[in-house]
């Protein structure tokens, strides 16, 4: 478990983490959400002490990151793919990662056979593919066979194929009672990994909830409707207090309603319908509408 | 490419997980350090530049004793095999800092800090490794510069032996001197954190502000010449020293204390500054 409490952080007068507070739980993959430069990295930097807080704490099962005895038995971190020197083969830099922290030898080559990197594993790692040191990073990560894996952008320059096995990883080291945190500005990639969110903007939180939460609180869910007499159909449903709104199709978008009733009052009516379709808002709209929200509030105290 | 599997999560707290060591950080850095070319390079470049200039020093001078009244007088022919060393400090200086700096301009920082979250620790144990290199190189460019140089004097002119007084101490002295000269590439590298600003810190201890020290009026220019760490540091090459300059071991002393001042406050730095 990670415990965020009240984390800030200041790069000159700029504010890149504003009183962050929130845990990351074992056993599930919680989404790191935000726009480009929300203050996810800093956050992630500062969770395995590689930027001092201004203020705030973040502590690994209740102690500090600097004094757990193993570090990357408790945390496996990929932070940026490019955190390697080019001129070293991907098996020296794991065995000295091992080595720094009295990790077993043979764990080297059980991580390499993990991300598939057996075959490059005596290359110099300068000649690998942005792909290739992606999985470098994330063997890095899973050395110490750490009870939290952290993972900021792993999807980041991988094909569909690597896309496909990153989302496997996570939800099955998930499944095996680690605790799995993984950034993304990319909604669509959380829908399919993750199973609680926390969204931040501005480095400000904005959301820390399940997924499902999430979606239904932060969007308007609507309902498509055709109908050969629309007018008399919209009249009953803004005497329902439902909203309306014609898309550029003719159909009708009603939100504050849900179908079945709407259903039922076409039949009470005696309205025709020609199609009457729930409509899910995306994750990702669901996150523009978010993050606009923030954007939007710090525009405005500005000018104020 | 292989399924993810992996081995279940130990339970939290796991008794027999004994806590990382200070010496796992040096078997780690030793691995570093024996992964990458530019180790070899620069030792080489070193070895050639030490080894090579002592030889072409020691072979012109030797051929130019019996015609040239100049080279005879004040003949130290155990000087002339050892100050090479002059430009295989260069090496060495370049190396310290590379050594530091690559974890840097790489970004592995990032992932050497992360492994080994007590920062003090890590780079100490870098810089010991490297510390036991370069006096293992030293020793060896020094030993080699002496004998190498005496074969060539011997027959010419009067050479010496490291039996002879003072000889052995100016030769150890000498790989002493070059490896403390990398210690501190080293730690003005953890200070700057930039090759190019520590290489460049490092060539104006060496060459550039002892030199300049020569333009200043005599009560300027003695004590630099005196109590400037890298000439005091090179007291312990010398057979002999003259007025105004330390004695061999506070020389080096002195020079080793200033060393140690700059790596405190390049470890604070680091303990302190964001990675």
């Amino acid at each position: 478990m990670i415990e965020v409490r009240n984390l800030t952080k200041h790069y000159g007068s700029t504010v890149a983490v504003d009183d962050l507070s929130f845990d990351v739980r074992p056993g599930i993959v919680t989404g790191f959400l935000g726009p480009n430069g929300a203050g996810k990295t800093t956050t992630m930097r500062m969770i395995v002490g590689l930027d001092r807080p201004d203020r705030g704490t973040v502590t690994i099962d209740g102690r500090r990151y600097r004094d757990l005895d193993v570090p990357l038995q408790e945390v496996g971190a990929l932070l940026d793919a490019k955190a390697f020197h080019g001129g070293r083969s991907a098996y020296n830099h794991l065995l000295c990662l091992a080595q720094s922290n009295g990790l077993r030898r043979s764990r080297v080559d059980e991580v390499l056979a993990i991300v598939g990197l057996e075959s490059a594993a005596k290359r110099r790692a300068q000649t690998y593919s942005m792909g290739m040191g992606q999985r470098l990073g994330i063997a890095a990560a899973l050395l110490g066979d750490p009870k939290i894996l952290m993972f900021d952008e792993p999807v980041n320059g991988l094909d569909p194929e690597g896309i496909a096995w990153v989302r496997r990883l996570m939800r099955d080291l998930a499944a095996q009672g680690r605790t799995v945190f993984v950034s993304s500005h990319l909604m669509s990639e959380m829908a399919l990994t993750a199973e609680h969110v926390v969204v931040i903007g501005r480095g400000r939180m904005i959301r820390d909830e399940s997924i499902s939460t999430f979606v239904n609180s932060s969007s308007r869910s609507s309902v498509r409707v055709r109908s050969p007499q629309a007018d008399r159909l919209t009249e009953a449903l803004r005497r329902a207090e439902a909203r309306v709104e014609t898309d550029n199709t003719g159909a009708l978008v009603v939100s504050g309603i849900d179908a079945a009733t709407i259903g039922e009052m076409a039949a009470g009516a005696g309205i025709v319908l020609h199609e009457l379709a729930p409509q899910r808002a995306s994750l990702e709209e669901a996150f523009m509408e978010l993050t606009s929200d923030s954007v939007e509030f710090h525009a405005a105290g500005r000018v104020e | 490419m292989a399924a993810p599997t992996i081995s279940p999560a130990p339970a939290p707290g796991t008794p027999g997980r004994r806590a990382y060591t200070y010496m796992d950080a040096v078997r780690s850095e030793w691995t570093k350090f024996r992964s990458v070319r530019s180790t070899y390079w620069t030792f080489l470049v070193a070895a050639v530049l030490g080894i090579g200039l002592a030889a072409l020093i020691c072979a012109i001078s030797a051929s130019h004793y019996h015609s040239d009244p100049e080279i005879r007088f004040g003949w130290n022919p155990t000087d002339r095999s050892i100050r090479s060393l002059e430009l295989a400090q260069l090496a060495f200086a370049v190396l310290g800092v590379l050594v530091v700096t690559s974890e840097y301009s790489t970004g592995m920082i990032r992932t050497s800090l992360a492994a080994v979250p007590r920062r003090v620790r890590m780079m100490t144990a870098k810089l010991l490794v490297f510390g036991l290199a370069a006096l293992v190189v030293g020793e060896i460019i020094a030993f080699a510069s002496f004998l190498l140089g005496q074969a060539l004097i011997h027959g010419q002119a009067p050479s010496a032996s490291l039996h002879d007084h003072l000889v052995l101490r100016v030769v150890i002295g000498a790989g002493l001197y070059l490896t403390l000269i990398g210690i501190m590439g080293g730690a003005f590298a953890i200070i700057l954190r930039h090759a190019a600003a520590g290489i460049s810190v490092a060539v104006a201890m060496l060459f550039i502000l002892p030199a300049v020290a020569f333009a200043l009026p005599t009560s300027w220019s003695q004590p630099i010449e005196e109590y400037w760490p890298t000439n005091a540091g090179q007291e312990v090459t010398m057979m002999s020293h003259g007025a105004h300059h330390l004695a061999a071991w506070t020389g080096f002393g002195e020079m080793a204390g200033f060393v140690a001042v700059v790596l405190v406050i390049g470890l604070w730095l680091l303990e302190r500054r964001d990675a």
